[in-house]
């Protein structure tokens, strides 16, 4: 683990290096974090810092360029992506309640990663699939007539998978 | 003025300069067109489009602070349809804008309310969601609240162009874009200096100072507890404007006055202790001419240039004198001299500074500046919340009967009254180091070439055929552009002085808001404040710190001698590197767009 | 010589008698004499029908048609044309126009039959990671030609008579724009390509770069030299990674082969290309908040002037052009701006991509001549309406666009002709729309996307898109109220005239256009609750008609508990408990549930 990060960090310190060389150096920041974003999946805190020191930009700059362009990732995201539906038919059979039974499951909250980075949790506009509220969606596959006990089981299902 | 053009405004000819833009022109003749984003000392934002006006054969409006003026232009600065635009303008800010003016800091004293009133908004149409975001408050020195902020971009500007700090900027876009240092960290956390010069531009409540005014009431209401208030010379040469003064006036003894019906016990002057300030200051400088310490030496009385020390220019540490600023000295000598004088226990003693700085309420704060286990400062109010607890207490500041500071550390010469200007403290340094080298008494004490706001000044003193070279740097951005100039070239100046505020304390973060009809930071109202402490100088006949004769008394009954081991242990400190370490800000790319 | 030249020499009975037997063996001398002996295919061929002008001799890649040579001609056919790649003018015969190769791959048929391709012309001709394919359609002779016969000045001179406009959206002269650059005195200039497509549904600018990329390089090399610049960005999105590879590719072959770098064609001329990403922000297609983003900032737009032509990337002098519009100028070199300027309109001339897409039958891209109607290009090449739906109206120019009823079918596109009728020409984006379609819905669909797209920097766009988005949103919920249109109208003009860029002025097109077009559509929604087209969810009512069999798959399926009836008899909704999610509507077999 120690080591990928290193050759990710070194990788990207090269990058730096040879954009530091060109006459504006400053003006290749978004290709920097295009390349950081590819070395890890997202951009930390920490990266954007290492960004701000080896290429002497602030780091409230930096901050503003991610926050600005949707490519940009501040936060790893899951392996699976649980959708919740809150669309009003999911809402009247109880949707509610299954979200509240897989944030207890998972222990994070709506637009959170798990720390183990399996599950990120977000919540989904009407999916269309009325007749089987409440539903929730991981990744691509819809999971109808839950129940607080059923969803909680499928999450273990996946967990099991892994 | 043979290349003068011609404009039409609102149907009039006028014979006006070319190459400055429309609202520059209309300004000069008269036709103030309402703005927002604006600040004259700051780049051109184009974002809060409250300025607009027509302009013959244009489709759209443009916003006059950035279109040039061309000659045969026709503008219209005041038709139904725009002043229906701008009232529309104002309205949309406002719906997405907390409506708790009567119980906001900025009441009474707020641009948008200002404009709102102007606009004659009577009726709201556009209600809907709003943002809501957490306040702040992590800093002693700076609230941010996004809530209040209308995104007019003059506290990013001012923190990045004019301070060159870089702590704030705009974060994520569209209707969710917020102000604010990067990662959303704590302005506590964050490489923020604490100048406060956010505060001063912020036309709203979205920065305002931590204000503990209410808590300095209940304080002084405490009979257990001895009173004690220092108040920094800029204060006295801006309070006025709070009540209504033009600037320029210096009201120190009527201040004083005030302070002492609000229930102070004691009213001391920082202007004594910028004497002390100069004594050690001067002396050190000495020592360091003669080989013992780095050059060149640098003062360290402003806490924002601090902060920005030890985050930008850690390798600079060494060059900064070790003197603590006069407030923190001050606050040390109350509790240990004056204490022992009163004969009573230091930890009964409450020590306040009454300052033009919001920076001041973080130095109160660093632990290396506590006097035996105690804080040499234990509360700082800056210029505006002293002008509020006056007026609230019902004190008639400008009818009140003038008191003078308390002995034994009321007493000042006129070289602790200029600390407060730009230049001050080089120039009352210059007055007793010549004096304490040479031996001789500096007779042409007033130094032009230090006074007034450009950006960086250069003096040079000749003591005893020896050349001194100093170098004298204001705001924060050129203190960065002289530091630059120090770090390539160290043998170029003996002595800089730093202040982190345009203009020096005059300009503190502290200082009272621009009223009605005038700006924050006026250039001209800079200069007022400055005038009003040179005169209060130019008045006095002690004008040399170490011929003010209470400041031999504590020199003889007390500190022994300029830098002594009683005076190192109460008046010197020592600065040491700090995260986050922010990027070196003179190189840095501007935050434009 | 890295191009492998094929020479073809017509051996028909008139220029056979016209020595071009003797031709051939001087050729092989030559190249002989040259060490070139085999490294140049040459055919004879059959009577190629140009007997008048013979001997005739082709030079491919670039199908250049030389005619009356002789053999002492062929010194400088060899020495210029192959070794030094420029073609030897006074000896070609038949200037061919660019865009009729298309017609030489597919023919006529339908599909194609109204257009004309310029932007276009190589796509799907030519292997567009294959520089030598590339050449073979004349490719880089337009910047040979510019470079060797004409001076800066007579460029900027060819692209203003030719009329061409940016393609972009705005509409702004090209060759003003050129001529406002090149008069900048600066040591440094940047040209660049704007290659920031965002609107949703359009997909010009990557079919362009995507099948033809050298185009775009050559076009920009030719603005380059015109303008006096020596760097060249252009800044796509990092959405279209296939566009940036094929860029990549074309940039590397093209400076291997001496187009791009330093010294182009030996003309002392040197200009190089970089590629900078993009990352998501629709706003970065206008110009000052793409200079921006390629200076590592945030995109946001400042005001103008100072224009980019003055003061642009780093401060200097820059020309920005979009993809089309580069790829149009090599053909206005080579086929003349007289030429160029003949197709079109008074006012708008050449052609224009479109990407048609919504309810019609032949979804993709076209170009057609300026001036060809909506109707032409909606029903003629686009096929009509698919399922026998009714025409609605046409949404042109994207998210900065408007809605154009059947009424104005029959308008030209040009740039002024749409912006009469309340739209705009845009980038090209083009939607059609049925019957089934609600116009507050549609309006407040790109609403939604500028909206969300804005950057935050100016009130009008910022705060003002939001509020006519909760309005639109609160219309097509039932909760319309008296004076919302007037709202909307008052915002939306306010918008327009207010806000500080281009996203901002066009963004409420979209609602404009449809109040003016469609104002009875809001009126129905807020007076009378109602959807027409049965399309905003909230609005529809459900309702169980008499062809009710009583077979409660209605009331089984309704998530809400809101149908009650016995079996085989006829159900009943209540309205206040149903949720509107139209499952009882897709369930029923009967057809007995009514939209209403």
């Amino acid at each position: 683990m120690e080591t990928t990060k290193d050759i990710r960090a070194a990788e990207l310190g090269e990058f730096m290096a040879r954009c530091r060389t060109s006459p504006r150096p400053e003006s290749h920041l978004i290709a920097i974090l295009h390349k950081a974003q590819s070395l890890y999946g997202y951009l930390s805190n920490a990266v954007m810092d290492e960004v701000s020191e080896a290429m002497n930009i602030p780091a409230a700059h930096i901050w503003g360029v991610a926050t600005f362009y949707h490519y940009f990732n501040l936060k790893p995201k899951g392996k699976h992506t649980i959708a919740v539906c809150l669309g009003t038919a999911c809402y009247v059979k109880g949707a509610e309640e299954v979200l509240e039974a897989i944030k207890e499951e998972l222990k994070i909250g709506m637009g959170e990663t798990t720390q183990d980075g399996l599950f990120t949790l977000q919540e989904a506009r009407c999916l269309g699939a009325c007749g089987l509220a409440p539903v929730v969606m991981i990744d691509e596959k819809i999971y109808g007539g839950l129940t607080p006990k059923k969803a909680v089981d499928i999450l273990k299902a996946y967990r099991k998978q892994r | 003025m043979g290349n003068m053009i011609k404009i039409h405004i609102n149907g009039k000819p006028y014979r006006v300069e070319p190459g400055q833009t429309i609202m520059q022109a209309a300004d000069k003749l008269g036709f103030h067109i309402p703005r927002l984003c604006y600040h004259p000392k700051l780049s051109i934002e184009g974002a809060c489009r409250v300025c607009i006006v027509e302009v013959e054969g244009m489709r759209n409006y443009v916003a006059s602070c950035a279109y040039p003026v061309s000659d045969g232009m026709k503008v219209r600065t005041n038709t139904k349809e725009l002043r229906q635009a701008r009232r529309d303008i104002i309205e949309l800010i406002l719906d997405n804008h907390p409506l708790d003016c009567h119980t906001c800091d900025r009441d009474s004293n707020c641009e948008l309310q200002r404009l709102a009133s102007s606009m004659g908004i009577k009726k709201r149409h556009f209600e809907g969601e709003r943002k809501q975001y957490d306040m702040d408050i992590s800093s002693p020195s700076v609230i941010r609240d996004p809530n209040k902020c209308i995104l007019c971009g003059r506290c990013v500007r001012i923190c990045s162009e004019v301070q060159k700090v870089y702590n704030l900027g705009h974060a994520y876009r569209g209707f969710k874009t917020v102000v604010m240092p990067a990662y959303n960290m704590p302005m506590a956390e964050s490489v923020c200096t604490a100048c406060g010069q956010c505060i001063n531009v912020c036309p709203t409540a979205a920065f305002v100072e931590k204000n503990v005014t209410q808590e300095l009431f209940t304080k002084l209401n405490d009979p257990s507890v001895i009173k004690v208030a220092q108040v920094a010379p800029s204060v006295r040469a801006a309070i006025g404007e709070a009540f209504g003064l033009a600037p320029g006036a210096a009201l120190e003894q009527e201040m004083t006055a005030a302070l002492k019906r609000l229930g102070f016990d004691y009213v001391f002057d920082t202007q004594f202790s910028a004497d002390l300030t100069i004594m050690e200051e001067a002396s050190e400088f000495l020592e360091r001419i003669q080989g013992k310490g780095r050059l060149p030496m640098i003062t360290s009385c402003s806490s924002a240039w601090m902060k920005c020390l030890e985050q930008f220019y850690p390798d600079l540490i060494e060059n900064v004198s070790t003197c603590k600023s006069p407030m923190s000295m001050m606050g040390a000598m109350v509790k240990t001299y004056f204490a022992d004088r009163i004969k009573k226990d230091p930890a009964k003693i409450l020590s306040v500074a009454v300052m033009c700085c919001t920076a001041k309420k973080y130095e109160a704060q660093r632990p290396e500046l506590m006097v035996n286990g105690m804080n040499a400062t234990d509360m700082v109010v800056t210029t505006r919340e002293i002008a509020w607890m006056i007026k609230s207490a019902g004190i008639d500041l400008l009818h009140i009967k003038p008191e003078r500071f308390d002995e034994p550390l009321g007493l000042s010469s006129g070289a602790g009254t200029i600390f407060g200007a730009t230049g001050g403290v080089m120039e009352a340094a210059i007055r007793t180091a010549y004096e304490l080298y040479t031996g001789e008494t500096l007779l042409d004490i007033e130094v032009e070439d230090l006074r007034g706001l450009k950006g960086i000044k250069e003096g040079k003193v000749v003591m005893d055929n020896k050349e001194i070279r100093v170098a004298v740097a204001h705001g924060l951005g050129n203190a960065c552009d002289l530091l630059d100039i120090v770090r390539k070239d160290p043998a170029r100046y003996h002595f800089i002085e730093i202040m982190g505020c345009p203009g020096g304390c005059v300009g503190g973060g502290g200082q009272p808001y621009a009223g009605i009809n005038s700006i924050p930071l006026d250039e001209d109202c800079l200069k007022k404040r400055a005038e009003a402490l040179y005169n209060l100088d130019r008045n006095k006949t002690i004008r040399r710190s170490h011929e003010n004769p209470d400041i031999q008394r504590i020199y003889k009954e007390f500190l022994g001698r300029p830098l002594s081991a009683t005076a190192h242990k109460l008046l010197h400190t020592h600065y040491k590197a700090k995260g986050p370490r922010g990027i070196t800000p003179q190189v840095a790319i501007g935050m434009k767009g | 010589m890295a191009v492998r030249y094929q020479i073809t020499l017509c051996d028909g009975p008139t220029c056979m008698h016209k020595r071009s037997k003797e031709i051939d063996a001087a050729l092989e001398r030559e190249l002989a004499s040259r060490g070139l002996s085999g490294k140049v295919d040459i055919s004879l061929s059959g009577c190629l029908g140009m007997c008048a002008k013979g001997p005739i001799m082709i030079v491919n890649p670039g199908y250049t048609i030389y005619g009356g040579v002789s053999e002492n001609d062929i010194p400088e056919i060899v020495e210029k044309h192959l070794v030094r790649k420029q073609p030897v003018s006074r000896l070609i015969i038949e200037e061919d126009h660019l865009y009729n190769r298309f017609f030489r791959v597919f023919g006529d048929v339908n599909f194609f039959g109204r257009q004309m391709r310029i932007a276009l012309r190589n796509c799907g001709i030519i292997d567009p990671e294959n520089l030598d394919d590339y050449l073979s359609v004349r490719g880089y002779e337009a910047l040979a030609k510019v470079l060797s016969a004409m001076k800066p000045e007579d460029v900027i001179a060819e692209v203003k008579s030719s009329g061409l406009r940016g393609r972009g959206g705005a509409g702004f002269p090209t060759g003003l724009k050129w001529e406002l650059t090149a008069r900048e005195e600066s040591e440094e200039k940047y040209v660049i390509c704007n290659a920031d497509e965002g609107d949703p549904g359009a997909f010009m600018d990557r079919s362009t770069i995507e099948g033809d990329p050298f185009s775009v390089l050559e076009g920009m090399i030719v603005g380059g030299y015109a303008v006096g610049a020596h760097k060249g960005i252009i800044y796509i999105r990092a959405e279209y990674p296939l566009a940036v590879k094929r860029l990549e590719k074309a940039i590397e072959a093209s400076r291997n082969e001496g187009f791009l770098g330093t010294n182009i064609l030996d003309s002392g001329f040197s200009f190089d290309i970089e590629i900078r990403l993009g990352a998501g922000a629709f706003v970065c297609g206008e110009e000052t908040a793409l200079i921006h983003s390629i200076e590592g900032h945030r995109g946001m737009p400042r005001p103008r002037p100072p224009y980019p032509s003055v003061q642009g990337l780093f401060d200097k002098p820059t020309l920005i052009n979009n993809v089309e519009t580069w790829a149009n100028i090599p053909v206005i070199i080579l086929d003349g701006a007289a030429w160029f300027s003949s197709i079109g309109t008074e006012k708008s001339k050449g052609t224009k991509v479109f990407a048609i897409a919504g309810k019609i039958k032949n979804t993709g891209l076209v170009e057609v001549p300026m001036g060809t109607t909506l109707r032409q290009i909606i029903f003629d090449i686009g096929g009509g309406i698919p399922n026998g739906k009714k025409f609605k109206a046409v949404q042109t120019g994207g998210p900065s666009g408007g809605c154009l009823p059947e009424a104005y079918l029959d308008t030209k596109i040009d740039y002024e002709s749409l912006a009469q009728a309340g739209s705009i020409m845009g980038s090209g984006g083009m939607i059609v729309i049925d019957e089934d379609s609600c116009m507050v819905s549609i309006a407040r669909f790109f609403l939604e996307f500028t909206q969300n797209e804005s950057c935050g920097k100016c009130t009008p766009c910022r705060e003002g898109t939001k509020r006519m988005l909760e309005i639109l949103t609160r219309i097509t919920e039932g909760k319309g109220a008296e004076g919302d249109i007037e709202k909307l109208e008052r915002l939306g003009n306010m918008i327009k005239k207010a806000s500080l860029c281009g996203l901002g002025q066009s963004a409420p097109n979209p609602v404009l256009s449809t109040i003016r077009h469609f104002r009875d559509e809001y009126e129905e929604h807020i007076k009378e609750r109602k959807c027409r087209a049965h399309f905003c969810a909230r609005l529809v009512r459900y309702e169980i008609t008499d062809k009710c069999a009583g077979c409660a798959a209605c009331r089984k399926v309704c998530p809400a508990g809101a149908i009650s009836g016995i079996v085989k008899n006829r159900h009943e909704i209540d309205q206040a408990k149903c949720i509107k999610c139209g499952l009882c509507y897709k369930t029923c077999k009967f057809g007995a549930i009514n939209k209403v």
